[in-house]
């Protein structure tokens, strides 16, 4: 069964119709590409998955159930949460408060609690404690627990934001380019890390991505879109040498 | 070498004790004569004020130009309630103070819904209109002395009064930020967006930051109404606001040790430079462009002062010292 | 009969909201800045134009065409000096809020100490006359307000849509990143806008100071509150609406006082401006914009 399925989804904004039809579904611990040339909506998609914008027609599932006219951070508490294509931490705040931060909703203690330092307060903020750091391990960023998250190097900063995404115990998480401005050998551990992510943790994993071989060495199932249709579908092979797919890439025919 | 944990707070609690006592005695041998120890009411006042203003700007990140606004809803409140309530004065005063508080946050929530469900700076302005039409409406309606003003107020502001609720807030503040609610609030200002795809329900928190600050400012409020005993609504005016924002500002928006610090700086000063009052609005204006400018993050940052880390440091530095001989 | 009057009265006031709201849209849409020293601006205008006509005594057109360079220069001046190396370094909102409210506050005090505080009394500056037009009278004032608030509304119209500073205004307003990649200067845009705005607001206040007759230092507050409400009544952003909504705002105001409540007019400015936000936060003629991630 899948975990993230859309029918008919699409957005127009004003005339400009970004996305028409899309349809898509990823199955349990399933890595899935989105590719596409620059425009093709990709992002948009992203955006449509987590309420950023409303779909103008067509819906979204997550595990049978609609998630369409939700708030983003009700979408994010249901199960799905996402990276952002331009690194969003929280700057001024230290490595683990950005992974503390992301488990918020999932501590009950009040704000009386908090302001008393009861012992439900207590109890959870060292359980919180304990869970961030074994997250930040699977990074390898709890050296770095109370780092800056500005003062961390780029791929750092990238793997943080992964680590806050997955902080939300998701079922299904949305990777926006996640290797962008990484050289090679980041992007090989890159690789590696989404595969042991999703192992561990047992999640889906939907990822846009500028990098063929990165793409087509970790999906296993990848949608082409372009001019904001799905045009393709299928495994890294299928994909490859699907003549519409490489006009899309090359334009023209 | 391990740190004991509570012994930086035992620390802290001795600290705060001990300058009670020395300015109580002070006050009532008379050597902190009746006029200073009014300005020492005002210290604590403002020390309200500006926290709780950083709360709401400094944290938050929204910026509120109205915080005056909710003091005078919250002193006209308290005052109202002492005078007419009938019940004994020692039992009125402190729910007065509360009344005051909860009626800021009624105003908070009335001002705080319509602007913070949106991104942009709607509370900014909203804000800064409520503190202009607060006064309107404080003349417009029968029960508030109108522009005469409300006189006949009991004092019953005392130091020790001002300085409990002064500690109080400080430290209710200090403990809410470092709080898994704290860190939602902070997320919100880092990065609004990030924060709500963090699953933080951002309305909530903004509405629940928003309306502590005005619930303090209510009750600062109530405080002055008691300590001065006449109430002008052309006190609690735009210029008023301005003194505590920028109290927040040039302490350091997120820092509490600065708000304290330029609460006490910034109330203390003008008593010392009474010749340059004229001049004293545009040398903040001034000071506020300039720190935009050249350090926005304000005199101290988001630092904090902490008995703690001190702690840490010196016994850290006994146990190398133990280690090197 | 007496309602129209009241309503053409409202027009007339709410073309000054207007020509205020303008300035606001306009460094709205450009920056997404509320520049709170605008409305103050408009105290700026008043004062040069008591100091040309009243102190100096020089012609009205000259005094008119001081005030309105004036305040077009200053508002250069104040981007150049308190804003562009905010905005260039790209500054959390808030830095540029508060300095807007430092620059308010400045020139609020500034005028204080140079002019005291007191209210300074301006000479009727144009003919005024009560013109029947029908069964109704209305003052030529009132029709040289709305007559030029509407010129100015179709004069910017076209600054912005028909000349090239005009496209450099949509394209820094829609990205400024990728119109400085396209060879447009930004910052001298940016400093354009403020500059256009600034000096409808000194056509704004000579209207004010013909309309009312007193000015004081503090005199941009309210006014300046008001023209923001009528900027997101209107929309923000949209030169039109920030015109309608300064109309509404000024009738609405008219009849309230009207109805004997002018002890609240500037109440019932507040609330509207909350009941916007509450129902229809885009305003009229708003685009509902979400920021881009």
């Amino acid at each position: 069964m899948a975990v993230l399925e859309t029918k008919n989804l699409g957005i127009a904004f004003g005339g400009l119709r970004a996305l028409e039809d899309v349809q898509i579904s990823i199955g349990e611990r399933e890595i899935v590409g989105l590719i596409g040339p620059n425009g093709a909506g990709k992002t948009t998609m992203f955006n449509l998955l987590t309420d950023v914008y409303v779909p103008t027609e067509g819906s979204i599932e997550l595990e049978g159930k609609s998630i369409v006219g939700k708030k983003t951070y009700q979408i994010t508490q249901n199960g799905i949460s996402r990276t952002f294509q331009n690194i969003r931490l929280f700057k001024d705040v230290s490595v683990i408060d950005n992974v503390k931060i992301a488990m918020n909703f999932q501590m009950k203690y009040s704000v009386l609690s908090g302001i008393f330092r009861t012992p439900a307060y207590r109890r959870e903020e060292k359980e919180v404690e304990a869970r961030a750091l074994d997250l930040l391990k699977v990074f390898h960023l709890d050296s770095k627990a109370d780092d800056m998250a500005k003062n961390l190097p780029y791929g750092q900063q990238r793997k943080l934001e992964i680590a806050r995404a997955l902080a939300t115990n998701p079922k299904v998480l949305l990777l926006d380019e996640p290797a962008a401005g990484m050289n090679p050998t980041e992007t090989r551990e890159l690789m590696e890390t989404i595969q042991l992510i999703r192992d561990r943790f047992e999640i889906s994993i939907l990822l846009i991505e500028h990098d063929m071989s990165f793409v087509m060495g970790i999906c296993e199932h990848i949608f082409v879109l372009d001019y904001g249709k799905i045009i393709a579908e299928g495994s890294a092979e299928e994909i490859r040498n699907n003549p519409k797919v490489i006009a899309a890439y090359l334009g023209g025919e | 070498m391990k740190t004991k944990k509570w012994i930086p707070n035992v620390i802290i609690l001795v600290l705060v004790l001990a300058l009670y006592v020395v300015l109580s005695v002070l006050i009532s041998a008379n050597i902190i004569n009746p006029y200073y120890s009014g300005i020492l009411t005002m210290v604590c006042i403002n020390v309200i004020l500006a926290v709780s203003l950083n709360l709401a700007t400094g944290f938050l990140g929204q910026l509120v130009l109205g915080h005056a606004g909710f003091m005078s809803v919250g002193a006209y409140a308290a005052s109202l309630f002492t005078m007419y309530s009938g019940l004994p004065q020692i039992i009125s005063f402190p729910i007065a103070l509360l009344v005051g508080g909860l009626v800021a946050v009624v105003f908070g929530v009335i001002i705080g819904v319509p602007a913070l469900r949106l991104k942009g700076d709607y509370l900014a302005i909203l804000t800064l209109g409520f503190g202009e039409i607060i006064r309107v409406l404080i003349l417009a309606v029968p029960f508030t002395g109108g522009a005469a003003g409300l006189s006949g107020i009991p004092l019953l502001t005392t130091f020790t009064y001002v300085f409990i609720l002064a500690i109080l807030t400080v430290g209710i503040i200090f403990a809410f930020i470092h709080s898994r609610h704290g860190r939602a609030v902070i997320a919100i200002r880092e990065d609004e967006i990030a924060a709500e795809a963090a699953g933080i329900n951002t309305t909530y928190y903004k509405l629940l930051a928003f309306v502590m600050a005005a619930f303090f400012a209510g009750v600062a409020g109530g405080l002055y109404a008691h300590h001065i005993g006449v109430l002008d609504p052309g006190k609690f005016n735009f210029n008023y606001s301005v003194e505590i924002l920028i109290m927040v500002v040039l302490g350091g928006m997120g820092s509490i040790t600065g708000s304290v610090i330029a609460a006490v700086v910034l109330t203390l000063l003008p008593e010392a430079l009474r010749g340059f009052s004229e001049y004293r609005m545009l040398i903040y204006s001034i000071i506020l462009i300039c720190v935009m400018l050249f350090k926005p993050s304000g005199l101290l940052g988001q630092y904090e002062f902490s008995i703690a880390r001190i702690f840490k440091r010196l016994t850290h530095k006994k146990a190398d010292a133990e280690k090197e001989a | 009969m007496d309602i129209l009057a009241q309503v053409l009265n409202g027009l007339g006031i709410g073309s000054i909201y207007a020509l205020v709201a303008l300035g606001y849209s306009m460094v709205y849409g450009i920056v997404q800045l509320i520049n709170f020293a605008h409305g103050d601006i408009i105290m700026v205008g008043a004062y040069v134009t008591y100091v040309g006509l009243v102190m100096a005594g020089v012609p009205l057109w000259a005094a008119v065409l001081i005030s309105i360079l004036f305040c077009g220069i200053a508002g250069v001046l104040i981007e150049k000096l308190a804003y562009s190396r905010l905005l260039k370094k790209g500054a959390p909102r808030i830095s540029l809020l508060i300095t807007a409210i430092g620059v308010s506050i400045f020139l609020q005090n500034l005028s204080q100490l140079l002019f005291s505080s007191s209210a300074k009394s301006m000479p009727a500056m144009f003919p005024n006359g009560m013109l029947e037009l029908g069964a109704l009278q209305v003052s030529s004032n009132t029709l040289l307000n709305i007559g030029t608030s509407i010129v100015m509304m179709i004069a910017l119209q076209l600054l912005v849509n028909k000349t090239k500073i005009g496209k450099a205004m949509r394209a820094t307003s829609e990205d400024a990143g990728a119109a400085k990649l396209m060879g447009i200067s930004t910052s001298s845009t940016i400093a354009f806008t403020f500059g256009v705005g600034s000096a409808l607001a000194a056509v704004g206040a000579v209207l004010y100071c013909n309309t009312f007759h007193q000015i004081t230092p503090y005199m941009g507050g309210m006014l300046g509150l008001k023209a923001f409400v009528a900027a997101v009544l209107g929309g923000i952003g949209s030169i039109p609406g920030a015109m309608l909504g300064g109309y509404i705002l000024g009738v609405a105001e008219s009849l309230t006082t009207a109805a004997g409540g002018s002890q609240i007019t500037d109440a019932i400015v507040f609330g509207i401006l909350i009941l916007v936000l509450l129902v229809k936060p885009a305003g009229l003629f708003g685009k509902n914009t979400r920021e881009k991630v």
